[in-house]
């Protein structure tokens, strides 16, 4: 182990994860009921969530149901989407807002346009999402890492400001009186209450989750880990790389395409702006300081990143603190100073994977070293650039 | 619509040329940083910012007697290019040494090394719009911030239907004589030849005595001093900045570097120069606010079809 500037326990990033570790083993080994009990006790824990008293502690400036929507469920959905991208296949998407907006886009467009039915303005939407990830995927998916990081940013904004500019769905002015999510009769009614969307997005993560840990599990899941580890190794143990990595994208986009739905359901109204580059920052910063790769750090951190800004709004002595300024305002100052200390401190997260964990202590997970770093006795370096 | 575009063909040239240098100066610092480091710095786009802000304060300090000509102009000018390039090459370096080299001396990997640039970047733009744009201007940080004219907008000379103004002079000028002293130092200089000796190969360069913590500290000065030029440039052309200029323009910026051919310094010219004409006519045909979708297009086709750039070769390859 090499030390991470800090020494042994003294570090309490890693007392979190010695704990974590060591109820990971117990997961291990646990049997089937206690596994099912778990996720029982998870399920009635997410269904208690948006009860008063846990609300008046968690959250007392603004409605607690409303703040687990959006932005808390909002977030983990978007969280667990891009962790498919980024956590298990290794590819850094700085676009994945666009996801978000089409999914969006498409529920508003088809719901107040044509009429159709919600959920199928939904379906349709992961859809079209889907499709999309395949367009943007296959041009620029032959990048590796900081290159295509930059172009799928530049993809998100390009989306951003075609809808911007297209008065077709609204242009800068957005789409109004988006359709309720239509009643399931007898079971629920959409209207102006919190709780029922609240209960949707509970139903929508859990079954990503399911999803997203059934993915990972199988062969697809095995072939992302390949490509993320060594891409070239990977593709020479005849994984078919490319195919891979388009389904990594399309799969992502259409878990952020089921959040946008969600989100313009509950919303009513969304505009170009409702997306910007930020929100792809912040979800990639959900990823990174949760643990990429691994599904309870990334719901973690989503947590974390959304609800510390909700918590703090209109705290009294941090506003005197501040100078009067909103708390929440200083948000994205502390997003930025945690991404950079985390990179410094801990690249693998609160909860990292264990396989991440490894991969970043013996070498860079084929992702290449930065240049300009010489071994030292310190360092080991296993990789180093081939581009040279 | 052809018509449009002989009409409108000569005046968004001159147009494209003045974009084209201030993205090419802004370019310069990305093809450094990435040519030493292999590093897209995210965060130089904040330094650019820096750069306008610095400028801000002293035109606004000289305000009374603009705008100025003659004697005057050029002192200030001169003032007002120096101090922003200083200060944006002292925060360049200062980033360095806070967001990178902690990374770069545990080996870390080129995402995880990205991912601190985009949090500095977001730092960078928040302590700006939170604390130091209302210290400085005493205004809302987040309002675009106009400064008032320095330069008046005579028509120098003619050609066609484009009129050369005083301003475009100056910018086009002053872009490229920075430029050319920086090709002059990382080509005649014994710290340019360390910079060119740690792009190519940082082991041997060591061995050879190279210090590396000096050369990235003066690569990140210098691409610094040059964003920050750009960044004077930028307001005295435009006259007004915000806390998030820098996001825009900088991925455009880098969109130059990497058409030049990143790591290459004249390529960064070359891309800046060919990325400000194509936005501009392109934006006869589709309108100025498709300018930028048109910049991010551009990228794309380049990084699928030629991810080496026009001109190809890089800091690494040049004769030495």
């Amino acid at each position: 182990m090499k030390g991470n500037g800090v020494t042994g326990n003294a570090n309490p990033l890693r007392r979190v994860g010695a704990l974590f570790d060591g109820a990971r083993d117990w997961w291990e080994h646990a049997k089937v009921w206690q596994r099912y009990l778990v996720y029982l006790g998870a399920i009635v824990f997410a269904l208690v969530l948006p009860a008063p008293w846990i609300g008046s502690f968690m959250s007392p400036g603004s409605d607690w149901t409303t703040v687990l929507i959006y932005p808390i469920g909002t977030y983990i959905l978007l969280a667990i989407g891009l962790n498919i991208v980024v956590g298990q296949a290794g590819l850094l998407d700085l676009g994945f807002v666009a996801f978000f907006a089409i999914g969006g886009y498409s529920v508003a467009y088809f719901g107040t346009q044509y009429g159709w039915n919600y959920w199928a303005t939904v379906a349709f939407g992961i859809l079209i999402t889907a499709v999309s990830g395949v367009i943007l995927g296959a041009p620029t998916l032959r990048l590796r890492g900081d290159y295509l990081a930059i172009v799928t940013l530049g993809f998100g904004e390009i989306v951003r400001i075609t809808a911007n500019n297209t008065d077709e769905i609204g242009g800068a002015r957005g789409i109004t009186n988006i359709p309720h999510p239509t009643d399931i009769p007898g079971v629920v009614e959409f209207a102006l209450l919190p709780a029922p969307y609240y209960y949707l997005m509970v139903a929508a993560i859990i079954v990503v989750i399911i999803f997203s840990v059934r993915l990972q599990k199988s062969r697809v899941g095995r072939a992302w880990a390949a490509i993320r580890e060594d891409e070239d190794a990977a593709e020479l143990m005849g994984v078919p790389t490319f195919k891979f990595k388009l389904l990594a994208f399309a799969i992502g986009a259409m878990i952020g395409g089921l959040a946008g739905g969600i989100y313009a359901g509950k919303a009513v109204f969304i505009e170009p702006n409702t997306f910007p580059f930020i929100l792809s920052a912040t979800i990639l910063a959900a990823v990174v300081l949760g643990g990429s790769g691994n599904l309870p750090g990334v719901m973690l951190g989503a947590f974390v990143i959304a609800w510390l800004p909700e918590r703090f709004r209109e705290v009294e002595w941090l506003k005197d603190a501040l100078g009067g300024k909103d708390p929440a305002e200083f948000r994205i100052l502390l997003f930025g100073g945690v991404l950079v200390l985390m990179m410094g401190l801990k690249p693998e997260g609160l909860l990292p994977s264990r396989r991440r964990k490894a991969e970043l202590h013996e070498g860079t997970g084929g992702m290449g070293t930065m240049g300009a770093e010489v071994a030292g006795p310190d360092t080991d370096v296993t990789t180093t650039e081939a581009a040279k | 619509m052809l018509d449009d575009f002989l009409n409108q063909f000569l005046p968004s040239t001159v147009g494209g040329l003045v974009f084209g240098s201030i993205y090419a100066l802004i370019a310069l610092g990305y093809t450094m940083v990435y040519g030493v480091l292999r590093l897209i710095n995210f965060a130089h786009s904040e330094i650019f910012m820096i750069g306008t802000f610095t400028s801000l304060v002293v035109i606004t300090a000289v305000a009374p007697a603009s705008p100025l000509t003659g004697f005057a102009l050029f002192g200030v000018m001169l003032l007002i290019i120096a101090l922003s390039a200083l200060i944006s090459g002292g925060a360049a370096m200062l980033l360095e040494v806070v967001a990178y080299r902690p990374l770069r001396k545990k080996g870390a990997t080129r995402l995880t090394a990205l991912i601190s640039a985009i949090g500095a970047s977001l730092f960078l733009q928040e302590l700006f719009a939170l604390v130091i744009i209302p210290w400085l201007t005493g205004k809302p940080g987040r309002n675009q911030q106009s400064s008032p004219r320095l330069v008046d907008r005579d028509t120098v000379f003619s050609i066609g239907n484009a009129a050369i103004r005083t301003d475009h002079i100056i910018v086009i000028v002053a872009a490229v004589i920075m430029m050319i002293a920086l090709d002059r130092v990382v080509n005649r200089t014994k710290i340019g030849r360390g910079i060119r000796a740690t792009a190519q190969d940082p082991e041997a360069a060591v061995l050879m005595g190279v210090s590396i913590d000096n050369i990235v500290r003066v690569t990140f000065l210098l691409g610094g001093a040059m964003a920050g030029v750009a960044g004077a440039l930028y307001l005295m052309e435009f006259e007004n900045t915000v806390f998030n200029v820098g996001f825009v323009l900088g991925i455009k910026a880098f969109t130059a570097a990497v058409l030049g051919g990143i790591g290459n310094l004249r390529g960064a010219l070359l891309g800046g120069v060919v990325l400000g004409l194509i936005e501009n006519w392109g934006a006869i045909f589709l309108g100025s606010e498709w300018k930028d979708v048109i910049a991010f297009t551009v990228l794309v086709i380049v990084l699928m079809f030629r991810p080496t750039g026009i001109l190809g070769e890089s800091l690494q390859k040049a004769r030495a």
